[in-house]
């Protein structure tokens, strides 16, 4: 029941979003600003994250592939795979609902219960859109990029972690990641990430900006974004695979 | 002139305002008292539409804001100045675009004309130098009068405050209390503040409205309130050395 009545509420919530958008000469800059909050400070984490993630798929991948009829080369095509499938879009997407979505509740939050929020709707502002829309259209923006860096320094990691161990020399991983490469394969991480920003950003506005109560709220609101938000990008996630790559 | 017609409001058949009547006329100072707990915020709330009432309704210069669509609503609450018992400044923006954020917001000035404004109003508000610096950097009379210059910034017909100077220092609050009192005056502003600091009521206010539990008890003006012995008062009356003799 419980369930139901936070659906209910959610879907309102995006209708409220929606409406009543301030003009472009608003928000454009509070795009731009929000480009540079949510966006440009995860770069350094989510670079750290991918070196290493895909230094140990590579690993993972080599070592499930012992059999010497197998060509080393697949070492680097498995790798590729699994980067651009599963690891960038959905974990780093996961990875970046714990950073910016609960900075996301938790700015929002704040905002509830200090009564910046009652300010700005007495002042004639939707709140709700003069917040959420610029965060929605920034990691709508932003987080494609962030998730193509995350491939690319993937196989950079891959590619390190197989030279430094011998495991896979440079030419066979070179070959491994351009051999078959399908293009619709980045589409549908991009697709993905797409659909998750949505999802981070909106589920964790929702429960920042129905709080009440005080500061304690405020961590449980954030903490409660950052759960639904995973367990929302992980069933999206499998109905999202099941469309595209039937 | 802001009528509030028997405006009724419960949470889950808690009933925290009940059946609110009044008039606030303007270039008049009404100030609603009350014991912590008995209404004020949730009255001036209801009155602004932050609080849906159950309900009765409230008119604006004779337009219900009740009834009317959110975009109608917009144009009475560009009339509209509030200050929050919180102060509620925006603590991502300076206190100079704190002030200007209602001007950009939902005014046609130029730039030029909208720091000429922000300046004007930091200095009815008696702060110099302080334009760079964030809302956590000020302390908390400050924060409140930045408050101010934010609600009067774009000229406001309504003004409403929420306890302006609780948790200040006698003579901050006298300050604050005196520029209420001027502006109010000066710009036939119709101002409606919360309060439970009894020098305000000799001071400043022109009307006074008494709440318990959410109902109105005793409305009059100033010198009937400070010679009647209304019993409904006396309690309240009994706790400041102003009124016991
Ligand atoms: N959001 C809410 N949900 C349920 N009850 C509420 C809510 N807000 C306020 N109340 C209740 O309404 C009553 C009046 O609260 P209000 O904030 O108006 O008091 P107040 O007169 O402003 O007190 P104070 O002087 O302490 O600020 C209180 O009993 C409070 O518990
Ligand atoms: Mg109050």
């Amino acid at each position: 029941m419980y369930f139901l009545t936070a659906i209910g509420q959610y879907i309102i919530f995006l209708k409220k979003i929606f409406s009543r958008l301030e003009g472009s000469k608003i928000l454009f800059p509070k795009i731009l600003d929000e480009i540079n909050d949510l966006g440009m400070s995860s770069i350094g984490f989510v670079s750290f994250i991918s070196i290493f993630v895909g230094a140990v798929v590579t690993l993972q991948v080599a070592y499930n592939m012992e059999n010497p009829l197998l060509p080393t080369y697949l070492i680097g095509l498995a790798s590729r795979d699994s980067l651009i499938l599963e690891f960038s879009p959905t974990m780093i997407s996961l990875v970046l609902a714990g950073k910016i979505g609960s900075h996301i509740a938790s700015s929002i939050g704040t905002m509830r219960v200090t009564e910046q929020i009652d300010a700005l709707e007495v002042m004639g502002i939707n709140s709700a859109s003069f917040l959420v829309f610029p965060k929605i259209c920034a990691t709508i923006f932003i987080n494609p990029f962030l998730i193509i860096l995350s491939i690319a320094l993937g196989l950079v990691g891959g590619w390190l972690a197989g030279n430094i161990t011998g495991i896979c020399p440079t030419e066979e991983y070179l070959l491994g990641i351009k051999y078959e490469f399908i293009p619709f394969n980045m589409a549908y991480a991009i697709i993905k990430t797409i659909i998750f920003a949505f999802i981070i950003t909106t589920v964790c506005a929702f429960f920042g900006y129905n709080i009440k109560g005080g500061a304690l709220e405020v961590g449980q609101a954030s903490t409660k974004g950052v759960v639904y938000t995973s367990i929302f990008i992980i069933i999206c996630n499998y109905f999202i695979t099941h469309l595209l790559l039937n | 002139m802001i009528v509030v017609d028997s405006i009724t409001k419960s949470f889950s058949g808690n009933v925290v305002l009940d059946n609110f009547s009044s008039k606030f006329e303007p270039g008049r100072i009404n100030l609603i008292i009350g014991r912590s707990g008995s209404g004020k915020t949730m009255t001036i709330k209801c009155m602004l539409g932050l609080h849906q009432v159950d309900c009765g309704s409230i008119y604006f210069d004779n337009r219900n804001f009740i009834s009317l669509s959110e975009r109608d609503r917009k144009k009475i609450r560009k009339e509209i100045g509030m200050v929050f018992q919180g102060s509620a400044l925006f603590d991502s923006m300076t206190v100079s675009e704190n002030v200007m954020f209602p001007l950009t917001m939902s005014s046609k000035m130029t730039k030029d004309k909208m720091i000429e404004r922000v300046n004007f109003c930091l200095n009815r508000v008696d702060l110099k130098n302080v334009n760079d610096l964030y809302p956590s950097e000020l302390s908390g009379g400050m924060q409140k009068r930045v408050a101010i210059a934010r609600a009067i910034a774009l000229n406001p017909k309504y003004l409403f405050c929420d306890e302006p100077n609780s948790g200040l220092d006698p003579a901050t609050a006298k300050v604050i209390d005196n520029l209420l009192k001027e502006i109010t005056y000066e710009y036939k502003i119709t101002t409606v503040i919360n309060t439970h600091d009894m020098n305000s009521v000799v001071d400043i206010g022109d009307r006074i409205i008494y709440i318990e539990e959410g109902r109105k008890k005793w409305e009059g003006d100033k010198k009937t309130f400070l010679e009647t012995d209304d019993k409904e008062l006396h309690y309240f009356k009994s706790f400041s050395k102003l009124f016991t003799k």
